[in-house]
């Protein structure tokens, strides 16, 4: 009895394990092993950062030459510089970019004109007049951007403002879309020269809303490189194209702060913040 | 008696005897008056006038940008102080025309020429209801002039006018019929005529009696008009269900009245309509419901576009020490206002103060599944489900459930025993898909 099940079982076994050998010659797909070596030197964030659908799918494009081992913005250096090395490619030119936020209106400085009770979201309390907040452009600070962040890149201060860690930021783009209101954006982080305001209310009025932003008193766009920066639209605008001419001088007598050089930090120049935040 | 209504919706308390029995009073011109330039569904008028340059009472400041677009009339004479960003009811600015009212003016409405709209074809009218900028006043402000001209590829055999009202605390359609019933006759005739129509049906909530015999009394003998009395529940008014309720013929998902033959107007923009033909004055100026037990001294009111809102409530001699919050339009569908700044627009029905007890601030609990608000849903969706879809960011798959259908009437808000806001859930993720979708295509 007992034989008997034990040849059946044994058997099958044999059977189904001499189908499955044979299989596996006939089916083999032969994979380049280099593959799983360079998979393994990815950070596995599966961030998407680079364009593509994963980690996995970076190494087999940068095996396959198609995608500079650099393209990958979550990688440090160091490590960017070792795959390049194993694959003997050149690692390409990588330009390091971090979200930087376009508002300085902490509830410290901005004008909260109404209560908002509601759900807990940025986007919920847009819908509803715009949050409440007397700023109609600035950062409502429910830290959706927080939530949405993989890298644990972005924390909210006590003033209800998202500070982005440029060292744990990848330019993964999540922050830019969560924001209902738009005010990440990706910024090379070697561009000192940013605006951190959105309002597009005209003049000194806009003081009221908010102590630290853009007043459009054009002395920025005087002091800066001709077409460097303009203020027709209602702030401040850098042009991007010709960032290589940007100098601090620019900076230097802009009345609130809407405007900055930045060191380091994003909110160097918000008072409140200066001690913890400030190179 | 038949039954017309339709299923599910919600019965929340009325609330409208505040100012139901108010004679509508017309407000005095404010010292300033806030014309944004984007008041209406569509494109926002183009601006046709510079600061210093005076205004007399109809003339135009915004001229219509296209064929979705209306004009902007001045409300009052008086001198165009700045044109700046200014805040909107909705919570954005939006580029306005300041006046400065002239104290001393006639305020003598232009155009002096009332156009004799009998002798009109059905273009001229449509273009004269459109140089007047008539919008739908319950609340949409959907430019009136294209639901005048229907496409040709259906036959509209029904013009139904919307009396239903269904909106607690509101009055201005209400007091509209008691008080001015010949207008909405009138208004109904030009539609009427403009439509090719036959039949009108004037549909108005059960619980307006005098409104419905001041309709009866003065309907014109010549003219196919019914007016129905509808059952009372919410959202009665809002337009596929008064088609149910009126034909009982459903609107399918994602089209447009006419395509079941029918157009639907607000009684306050046939009004509107009646007073273009009849006196030649442009939609200029409203009426509109301020109330609320947050309010000293509710009152349905003829108020000027572009009135600020915080003149509007001072003349209603201001807010109750426990006033809250502020809502633009019903308590239903409305929205709350931030920013007391901002002016009262074509589409502004009404003007609700709430006070501390009423604003509710209960916790959130999570959802039993209970399936009322199923039950409440006026177009059959499944709001749980939606929510739970909308918490976790599933937009796409939200529209694949047919949130484009979603009116936003706050029905299963309104009955959720757990204080979800499913509705602002809903409006939040229709926000967020216009933006993935507007990404998506550039």
């Amino acid at each position: 009895m007992i034989l008997q099940a034990i040849l059946i079982l044994g058997g099958t076994g044999l059977v189904f394990a001499i189908f499955i050998a044979a299989a596996n010659k006939k089916l083999k797909v032969w994979e380049d092993p280099r593959i799983d070596v360079v998979s393994a030197m990815l950070p596995q964030a599966n961030c998407g950062a680079c364009g593509l659908p994963g980690c996995r799918a970076f190494a087999e494009k940068a095996v396959g030459g198609e995608i500079q081992p650099s393209k990958c913005t979550v990688s440090n250096a160091e490590r960017i510089g070792e795959i390049a090395h194993f694959l003997g490619v050149d690692a390409g030119q990588a330009v390091k970019r971090v979200a930087r936020l376009a508002c300085a209106g902490g509830s410290n400085v901005a004008m909260q004109r109404a209560e908002y009770r509601g759900l807990n979201t940025c986007e919920a309390a847009t819908a509803v007049a715009g949050g409440g907040k007397g700023c109609a452009w600035g950062c409502l600070g429910f830290a959706d951007c927080e939530r949405a962040c993989t890298f644990g890149a972005i924390s909210m201060t006590a003033e209800g403002l998202p500070v982005v860690d440029v060292e744990k930021c990848t330019a993964c783009n999540d922050c830019v879309v969560a924001c209902p209101k738009q005010l990440f954006s990706l910024q090379v982080l070697d561009h000192a020269l940013f605006v951190q305001c959105k309002n597009l209310v005209h003049g000194d009025g806009v003081l009221e809303q908010c102590t630290v932003a853009c007043t459009t008193c054009g002395k920025c766009a005087l002091d800066a490189a001709p077409g460097l920066i303009s203020v027709a639209s209602g702030v401040a605008v850098i042009n991007y194209d010709k960032i290589a001419e940007a100098e601090e001088s620019a900076t230097e007598r802009c009345p609130t702060g809407a405007i900055l050089w930045l060191r380091g930090a994003q909110f160097a120049r918000v008072p409140a913040l200066s001690s913890s935040e400030a190179a | 008696m038949a039954f017309f209504g339709f299923a599910h919706g919600v019965h929340p308390p009325e609330e409208k005897g505040l100012t139901s029995g108010l004679p509508i009073r017309r407000m005095p011109y404010p010292d300033e008056l806030i014309l944004p330039l984007r008041q209406h569904a569509g494109k926002p008028a183009k601006l046709c006038v510079k600061v210093g340059d005076y205004v007399e009472r109809g003339d135009p400041v915004g001229q219509a940008d296209g064929y979705m677009s209306v004009p902007i009339h001045a409300s009052a004479a008086g001198t165009v102080s700045a044109i700046d960003l200014w805040p909107h009811p909705d919570g954005s600015y939006v580029q306005s025309v300041h006046i400065k009212v002239d104290t001393y003016a006639l305020q003598a409405a232009r155009p002096r020429l009332v156009p004799q709209w009998e002798g009109l074809t059905v273009e001229q009218v449509i273009k004269a209801v459109q140089e007047a900028g008539v919008v739908g006043l319950g609340g949409a402000a959907f430019p009136t002039h294209v639901k005048l001209a229907p496409p040709k590829d259906y036959a509209v055999h029904t013009l139904i006018i919307n009396g239903a009202e269904c909106e607690p605390y509101l009055t201005s359609d209400h007091r509209t019929m008691v008080e001015f019933p010949e207008r909405v006759h009138f208004g109904c005739r030009v539609m009427m005529h403009t439509l090719g129509v036959t039949k009108a049906v004037i549909g108005v909530e059960k619980n307006k009696p005098d409104a419905i015999e001041a309709l009866e009394r003065t309907k014109p003998k010549d003219l196919d008009i019914t007016i129905l009395p509808l059952t009372v529940k919410y959202p009665q008014g809002a337009e596929k269900m008064l088609i149910h309720a009126v034909t009982g013929v459903e609107v399918p998902s994602g089209k447009l009245p006419v395509t079941v033959g029918v157009v639907v107007q607000n009684v306050g923009s046939l009004a509107a309509i009646a007073e273009v033909f009849d006196t030649g004055l442009p939609l200029i100026e409203r009426i509109v419901t301020v109330t609320g037990h947050g309010l000293k001294r509710p009152a349905n009111l003829i108020v000027p576009v572009g009135t600020k809102l915080k003149d509007l409530l001072a003349y209603c001699d201001g807010v109750t020490p426990n006033a809250r919050e502020v809502i633009n339009g019903g308590p239903m569908m409305g929205m709350s206002v931030s920013n007391l700044e901002a002016p009262v627009l074509k589409g502004t029905t009404g003007i609700v103060v709430l006070t501390d007890e009423e604003v509710r601030a209960d916790t959130v609990y999570p959802c039993i599944h209970c399936g009322r608000c199923l039950e409440a849903c006026p177009v059959f969706l499944n709001p749980s489900w939606l929510g739970d879809l909308a918490r976790v960011k599933r937009y796409q798959d939200m529209a694949d459930e047919h949130l484009a259908d979603c009116m936003l009437c706050g029905s299963c808000s309104y009955v959720c025993p757990s204080n979800i806001p499913l509705s602002q859930l809903f409006q939040a993720s229709k926000v967020a898909l216009r933006r993935i979708q507007t990404a998506g295509a550039a």
